[in-house]
């Protein structure tokens, strides 16, 4: 962001915030870009000629007297196959010692797709997580979140999903991400050797929270022009966007704006819903599917960031610890794919809807056994086979280890429903059941 | 609006995100539309407050770029549709532009289509003769618009009465050619052609009177027709929280209900979800033509990330196109997914100009805006005599799941029908998710529908509907109690009247949308199941030991499931039916 020769410097700031700063100026159009004393700032409001400035990087020291240089465009991202491999900031800038991208400069933000110009998701995510794919399944141009409490292993999964997908691209847009996490992604993409598929935008916790806002914008325009010009299947993953809202409160507030529910701005289910509508099939094959984090705070699902991201998300995924097991499952309860309809049964085998739904069923009930169990009832037979099949389906199938693929997911499922229960118990559909219940003999 | 022709122009002062302040120079009107030039490209945008000289108005569109010192141009009339053949079937933005014949693949600002073809010819016949008088929706002739009715009318802004001084005869005319000319008292001729504009913001009152409504709109949904109908003329809404299966529920009611014509607005909703209706609607059949669904749908696509301003302009936008087509005697749903959506859009205005909140920072006058949106709805007595009707069922999405929020409330204050979906429901997979006892229909109470109901589905459905409710309610009472006493702490009659709401709740209440017998059922097999249902729950059965009872009862419900699966009288579920008689016979008393 080198400042251009012949630029006007103006130097009258009237007023100071935390994260605004207002200077006298025109010209200036809504949104540009600027540097104040060095620092990076954007257009956030004009009256007349008194132009606010959000400054990403805080407004530490800026004097009254600072230079203030306008770009003359909003934020932009040079996008072309360079971008590959690579690792950015919020800015677009690299923080890998490689050179400054190279292509084509495209604002960020950019338009929305015209809704008639997208096609049905119909395309199948695998991702050799039984928890998912047999309950849960993803499709492209999907946007699904895991809701976590900051404990669970979310990045982890995320990264595996991420490499089992069969992306052409992956776009990790790290926002607030500790420096921890941001090296765990890092050393993951590297092993796999699928760095040249890779790119990064990341903010960490280090960097000024308000620089994350461009995060995703940069990892959307990015994943746009490759699902756009090169007609790719690609990937982001965004995490953790409830640190994107914090960064969005922060603003709305020093902008004097009136809070909405639990202090979030009023605007922001549209500000989220801006960024997961990016998510798209496009009729000439590319795609681009967002898989993005919402911590939550205790399990609390109806504060407003995970309650507005419902609202506008395919589903959620949750991650729960089973403690029969001692592993982290995907809850099938609390889990939901909205899309999944659009796939299972026809890009999977016939018998998937029937075995997912007889399976949560049978683990719903060993739920109710359990129940039972604690308030010190006794258990039926029946109660006692669902809590053994609860062990099993847990371990075999629900466990964020397992890696097997859908087929052979349906298989498992037959084989614990024949090995707990009668036909009848399960009842399902009779000729599915004729044809995929395994013989007791073997 | 003005008289004079010059209108008024402004230069941009001031840009806060949507929010635009133009200087004017001249008169300006609020909710007058203005045009922002951006580097050659005119913005479209509304005035939404005005104090001294400065107007502010709200863009349509990103605002991203405007600088100071553009030129503004304002229109002289308020936001406006252009009404006329060849609205249905399409797809539009919440301006009505029409989506599909936008060029690029994403949306380009200020790419404003029209909204139908000007140019295209319809076979036109006459209805009304030279001589005539007539007044604002008066029908003159009409055109077969995918072989619905179209009624060409005199403009809706006519005041007062005119005379028809002449009208095309039989033929083909094109849109834009003038089709009849009318007479004002000063003598005056005003050409009328097949398009007319309408303030979108305003109510249509070319009509006689507006009744209370008396005759049920069936949807094929067991839960609302039987329990909670919904009328010609009414108004329902839909509260719920994510993943309860609101957009599922509207998309059945689109689907199957007994209307002419189904307008959707898709306000704020996820952009995939609209394209399921593009993608199922021009192959799904209308099961009450066998026409493909589409021939008789407009859809008003506004999704989440389409501009603010445009969201709350999309509902009006559906609204005048229901009045419209209302005014031509035809029975016509309107749908809005989400109304919330529209409330959030009007509560990120208000807080950039800085007004005062309400509750939850939502705008103070929120209430009278909802409120005055849903008496839009309603059947009428057009000046003919003939009927038409504007029937309005919106979905609300509580924030947090939780119905004690301001649109829920606001809205519950208008609307008759309340849906109540019950995250409860949701969780034990029992859809449709909408709580038999939270919801209510207050037209059940009208006498006019009362009366209609017992003369077309039978002379006692009153008395039965409110049989079937009673069981509901008191199975819950029963649950509650085995809940607290434990399974044997309780007489086996409790557990009867328990289980007894379970075959209302399994049979009426729960449907499968995804079912192609299920997921609708027309009045008729409604109320055979009804009776049947009714017969089993007051048949008196014996019991030795409450163990007894749930495997016998979940027997009972297993076969009036088949029955429910089944082509409705046929071998099949004649046989379920015989099947059943034999299950009460084993426990039969007298």
């Amino acid at each position: 962001m080198e400042t251009r020769a012949f630029q006007r410097i103006y130097t009258k700031i009237g007023q100071i915030t935390k994260a605004t700063c207002t200077v006298q100026a025109t010209g200036v159009g809504y949104e540009e870009l600027a540097m104040v004393a060095g620092k990076a700032a954007q257009v956030v409001k004009i009256i007349e000629d008194q132009v606010t400035l959000q400054v990403f990087t805080g407004t530490e020291g800026i004097p009254t007297n600072a230079e203030v240089v306008f770009m003359g465009k909003p934020p932009t991202l040079k996008v072309g196959e360079g971008l590959a491999g690579r690792f950015f900031n919020a800015y677009g800038q690299p923080i890998d010692d490689g050179p400054e991208p190279e292509g084509d400069e495209q604002e960020i933000g950019g338009p929305s797709v015209n809704p008639v110009k997208r096609e049905q998701p119909s395309e199948l995510i695998t991702t050799g997580i039984a928890g998912i794919d047999l309950n849960n399944t993803l499709v492209t141009g999907q946007k699904i979140p895991f809701f976590a409490d900051p404990d669970q292993p979310f990045n982890q999964v995320m990264a595996m999903v991420a490499m089992r997908a069969k992306a052409d691209k992956i776009i990790l847009g790290g926002i607030g991400l500790t420096n921890d996490d941001y090296l765990y992604f890092k050393n993951v993409f590297e092993n796999a050797g699928a760095l040249h598929r890779i790119i990064s935008f990341v903010n960490t916790t280090e960097d000024p929270p308000v620089e994350r806002l461009l995060v995703p914008d940069m990892a959307l325009t990015a994943a746009e022009y490759f699902a756009v010009e090169k007609n790719e299947k690609v990937l982001v993953l965004l995490t953790d966007m409830t640190l994107y809202a914090d960064a969005l409160s922060i603003v709305s507030n020093r902008m004097d704006q009136i809070p909405s529910k639990d202090s979030m701005p009023g605007s922001l289910y549209s500000d989220l819903a801006k960024l997961y509508e990016k998510a798209v099939q496009f009729e000439a094959g590319g795609s681009i599917t967002i898989i993005a984090v919402t911590t939550l705070s205790g399990g609390d699902i109806t504060h407003a960031i995970p309650d507005n991201t419902g609202y506008i998300t395919e589903g959620q995924l949750f991650l729960r610890r089973d403690t029969e097991i001692g592993k982290v499952i995907v809850d099938p309860f609390r889990s939901l794919s909205r899309l999944k309809q659009l796939v299972i049964g026809k890009k999977t085998r016939a018998d998937h809807p029937q075995v997912m739904n007889a399976a949560v069923r049978l683990y719903a009930d060993a739920a109710n056994a359990r129940t039972k169990l604690e308030n010190g009832f006794d258990l039926t037979d029946y109660d006692e086979r669902a809590l053994e099949f609860a062990k099993a389906y847990s371990e075999r199938l629900l466990a964020i280890d397992v890696n097997i693929g859908p087929e052979k997911m349906l298989d498992v499922a037959w084989e614990l429903f024949a090995k707990y229960f009668s036909q009848a118990e399960v009842g399902m559909k009779q000729e599915l059941m004729d044809k995929y219940w395994p013989d007791k003999e073997d | 609006m003005k008289d004079t022709a010059q209108y008024t122009k402004g230069k941009v002062n001031g840009i806060i995100a949507n929010l635009v302040i133009v200087k004017v120079d001249g008169p300006v009107a609020q909710n007058e539309i203005c045009f922002i030039r951006h580097a050659g490209t005119p913005l479209m945008a509304e005035v939404i407050k005005v104090i001294g000289d400065k107007a502010y108005v709200q863009v349509f569109e990103s605002t991203r770029g405007l600088q100071p010192g553009m030129e503004v141009a304002f229109a002289g009339h308020m936001l406006e549709a252009t009404l006329g053949p060849g609205i249905l079937s399409k797809n539009y933005d919440g301006l009505m532009h029409d989506l599909d014949t936008m060029s690029g693949t994403f949306l380009q600002r200020g790419e404003y289509t029209p909204s139908f073809d000007m140019d295209k010819k319809w076979s036109f016949t006459p209805l009304a003769k030279a001589g005539d008088k007539v007044m604002a929706g008066s029908w003159l002739g009409e055109v077969k618009e995918n072989n619905i009715p179209h009624k060409i009318m005199a403009p809706f802004k006519l005041e007062g009465q005119h005379t028809l001084k002449s009208v095309a005869e039989a033929g083909e005319y094109a849109v834009k050619d003038t089709i009849a000319v009318l007479t004002d008292s000063r003598g005056e001729d005003i050409p009328v052609t097949m398009a007319q504009k309408w303030p979108v913001k305003k109510a249509v009152k070319a009509y006689q009177n507006k009744p209370r409504p008396f005759k049920l709109l069936e949807t094929g949904v067991r839960t609302i027709d039987t329990l909670n109908p919904i009328v010609e003329g009414g108004t329902g809404f839909i509260p719920g929280p994510f993943g309860s299966g609101k957009t599922v529920m509207q998309q059945a009611i689109s689907k199957q209900a007994e209307a002419d014509i189904v307008i959707v607005a898709a306000c704020g909703e996820r952009a995939n979800e609209v394209v399921d209706l593009f993608t199922e609607f021009p192959e799904l059949d209308d099961p009450w033509t066998g026409r493909k669904l589409m021939e008789r749908t407009t859809i008003i696509a506004n999704t989440s990330n389409m501009p603010v301003a445009a969201r709350e302009a999309s509902v009006y936008t559906a609204m005048a196109i229901a009045e419209y087509y209302r005014s031509m005697g035809l029975k016509v749903l309107l749908l809005a997914d989400s109304t919330s959506r529209w409330a959030q859009a009007l509560r990120e205005m208000s807080n950039r100009m800085e007004e005062l909140p309400g509750p939850d920072a939502f705008p103070m006058d929120l209430p009278a805006i909802i409120s005055n949106f849903y008496s839009r709805a309603g059947i009428v007595y057009l000046n003919n005599g003939q009927t038409g009707s504007i029937t309005f069922i919106g979905t609300v999405s509580p924030a947090g799941g939780n119905l004690k929020e301001p649109v829920t409330e606001s809205t519950k204050k208008v609307a008759r029908c309340f849906y109540a979906l019950s995250q409860q429901r949701a969780d034990s997979k029992r859809y449709p998710a909408i709580d038999p006892i939270e919801s209510y229909s207050k037209y059940l109470e009208y006498p006019e529908l009362q009366k209609a109901l017992n003369e077309q589905i039978a002379s006692d459905w009153i008395g039965q509907v409110e049989r079937l409710k009673n069981i509901l309610l008191r199975g819950k009472e029963a649950a509650e109690q085995i809940n607290i006493l434990g399974d044997d702490g309780v007489s086996i009659d409790t557990h009867l009247t328990f289980w007894r709401s379970e075959v209302v709740d399994e049979i009426i209440l729960q449907q499968d949308a995804f079912d192609p017998v299920d997921a609708r059922t027309p009045m008729q097999r409604q109320k055979y199941m009804a009776e049947k249902v009714l017969s089993v729950t007051d048949t008196n059965l014996s019991f030795s030991s409450y163990e007894e009872v749930n495997p016998y009862f979940k027997r009972v419900i297993s076969t009036l499931k088949q029955m429910n699966y089944s082509e409705f009288e046929s071998g099949q579920f004649k046989q379920y039916e015989e099947e059943l008689a034999q299950i009460l016979e084993e426990r039969k008393t007298a």
